[in-house]
């Protein structure tokens, strides 16, 4: 398998009021095609910056970062799935969904087409003229994430898109958003703070170090796939959660203490 | 994961509150019915209406707020939308009642205050009649469009809706108000969308906008060929209208969350598709909240200018009956002007409802 996300020292610093931060230094990555990779780390250790520069929302100012663009020159390179209900309020869940594809200048009857099929693979079928403001969160990332797959990237971003729910609705979109996967294979990023979360969903789970955001280990999860919210309850889940704790705690504690 | 809806108290949970306090529940009717009582007998048994009438209201006022407070969690749920109703029409009702009455016995001076009833009958006789003096009448008679069409055709038409007070205002205030808050909102959007032009205008424009607009304008008096035409007078609407709409649609549009313009870049949206997509609708809230200020001061300008110089309006109307002291008429001209401010503001939100359906029935966010 290729790398379809590659990342070589790659340097992000910011000019603040008290001169220049680094947020992410001399950070190398790669993910193969069709990998669900978990990017975990303390609060502002660069992981959000990382997957922005992946999203052309930002831009590394060293090194290098790149997707593999795919045969397919229309198919876009990567969309995300936002932190917040980025869903856009006065749009109801069909318009929301077949955003991108409106931006692409598909035909109304395609792009209705394509993003029905989505609104019915995420359950919201009854819902498909409502207004987010009609609905409850996990309803709205639900949303939010068809519109990312409904738009077909070659790369999926998602930057801590379960944070803002409740535990039981967080759940339950982990194992949905793992159905979805298993069905597409996509190359997924997803960022969380959350162990038990990136264990579960990701093939490899990566732990950053606190600012300024390095790789510090690489922790791969063996775990049997198809995977359903039972594989929690296993010895080797609670391995895998406490590896990536021990790596992760001392950046927890270095992050606390430049904050404090 | 369900669709909100809007709560409800359990209604067993309301019985079981009014249980215990049955006992305070007698006092609490009581007290009240009986402090009305004593007041009202001794506004009339001692005659003190003449000095002291507004304690005396003052006092039946704050009764009846304490009785309806008592009566509001007894009634049925089905019952309490029409009993908002009724306080908020009952309670403007009881007060031209109690001018009436108060005019009528003499309390209150007639000739500054005439009694509801005269106001009522001044602009029925203001609406079908037409005044030769001023050669104008409230709506233009509209029951001689037809006979005047067949005389003399659209120029007939013309000469009617020309002698109208209430039209003369209303095509001021619509056609200033477009003329300003078209470019308003345009100008807003530049604004809001770009840092280098915002802070070149916006101290400028901070420091035009509190300028009261009447104050310019005997300047766009010179400015226009006929000075006491109608381009003055809708010129000095527009500008009122200009630069509040303009103020906060660039509020409007620097509110937007950054998540949303993120969330449009991700997914590919050119320049025209932003604006189309997202920043439009993403503004538009705050853009109609300055369009119904922009409203409102629009008729507060208008009448203003129609007070110092014009021959037509509503604004015309009151000055020139408190002129010739006929206040009644005056005070159905104020009426005219309520009633104006009310229609439009009630377009205004008919058009939000249609223009952002979204926030229908919603719980306001976003």
């Amino acid at each position: 398998m290729s790398a379809k996300i590659v990342a070589r020292a790659a340097e992000k610093r910011f000019q603040t009021r008290q001169g220049w931060m680094t947020a992410l230094h001399d950070f190398d990555l790669e993910v193969a095609e069709g990998e669900f990779l978990c990017l975990v780390g303390p609060s502002g250790c660069g992981k959000s910056t990382f997957l922005r520069i992946l999203a052309g929302l930002d831009h590394a100012t060293g090194g290098e970062v790149r997707i593999t663009p795919g045969p397919d020159p229309k198919q876009p390179l990567a969309n995300v799935v936002f932190q917040e209900y980025a869903v856009f309020p006065w749009k109801t869940v069909l318009a929301n969904v077949a955003f991108g594809l409106e931006m692409r200048g598909l035909s109304r009857a395609a792009r209705e087409a394509t993003a029905r099929r989505w609104v019915d693979k995420v359950a919201l079928t009854r819902f498909v003229d409502y207004y987010p403001a009609q609905l409850s969160g996990g309803m709205k990332q639900r949303v939010s994430i068809a519109r990312a797959l409904a738009n077909d990237p070659q790369v999926l971003l998602m930057d801590e898109p379960l944070g803002a729910l409740d535990a039981q609705t967080r759940a339950v979109l982990q194992e949905e958003l793992l159905q979805l996967w298993e069905e597409s294979r996509k190359t997924v990023l997803y960022v969380t703070h959350s162990i038990d979360e990136a264990v579960f969903l990701g093939d490899r789970v990566v732990v950053m170090t606190a600012h300024p955001g390095t790789l510090k280990t690489v922790i791969e999860v063996d775990l049997p796939r198809p995977r359903d919210l039972g594989v929690m309850a296993t010895p080797a889940f609670a391995a895998l959660t406490g590896a990536v704790w021990e790596a992760l705690r001392d950046e927890v504690r270095r992050a606390m203490a430049e904050q404090a | 994961m369900s669709v909100r809806r809007p709560e409800r108290p359990a209604r067993p949970q309301a019985e079981e509150a009014a249980g215990p306090r049955a006992k305070a529940g007698v006092a609490a009717w009581a007290i009240p019915l009986g402090v009305i009582a004593l007041t009202l007998a001794a506004g009339f048994g001692l005659e003190l209406w003449q000095g002291g009438w507004w304690a005396l209201l003052a006092i039946v006022f704050v009764c009846v707020v304490l009785l309806a407070q008592e009566l509001e969690p007894r009634l049925p749920l089905r019952y309490r939308g029409a009993y908002q109703r009724v306080l908020a029409l009952g309670f403007p009702l009881a007060l031209l009642l109690v001018w009436e009455w108060l005019a009528g016995s003499g309390v209150l001076n007639a000739r500054w205050f005439p009694p509801p009833s005269q106001i009522a009958v001044a602009l029925w006789e203001l609406t079908v009649s037409y005044d030769r003096f001023n050669r104008s009448s409230l709506l233009g008679r509209p029951w001689l469009l037809p006979s005047m069409f067949a005389e003399s055709g659209w120029a007939g038409v013309q000469a009617l809706v020309r002698e109208s007070h209430v039209w003369a205002t209303l095509s001021r205030v619509l056609g200033g108000f477009v003329i300003g808050a078209v470019p308003g909102v345009l100008v807003g959007m530049v604004m809001g969308l770009n840092r280098t032009v915002r802070m070149m205008l916006d101290t400028t424009m901070s420091a035009i906008y509190v300028l009261p607009k009447i104050a310019i304008f005997p300047i766009l008096m010179l400015v226009f060929p006929n000075p006491f035409g109608e381009g003055p007078k809708i010129a000095v609407v527009a500008i009122s209208a200009f630069f509040l709409v303009a103020i906060s649609t660039m509020a409007g549009v620097q509110g937007i969350d950054k998540v949303y313009l993120e969330a449009g870049r991700n997914f590919g949206a050119n320049r025209a598709q932003m604006f189309r997509h997202v920043i439009l609708p993403g503004a538009l809230p705050i853009v109609f909240s300055g369009l119904r200020l922009a409203l409102g001061t629009a008729l507060i300008v208008i009448v203003a200018v129609e007070f110092v110089r014009a021959d037509r309006g509503v604004g015309f109307m009151i000055f020139y009956y408190w002129q010739v002291l006929v206040t009644p008429r005056m005070y159905a001209a104020l009426a005219v002007v309520m009633a104006l401010g009310v229609a439009l503001t009630a377009l205004l939100q008919y058009v939000e409802r249609r223009a952002m359906p979204w926030r229908r029935g919603s719980d306001g966010h976003g």
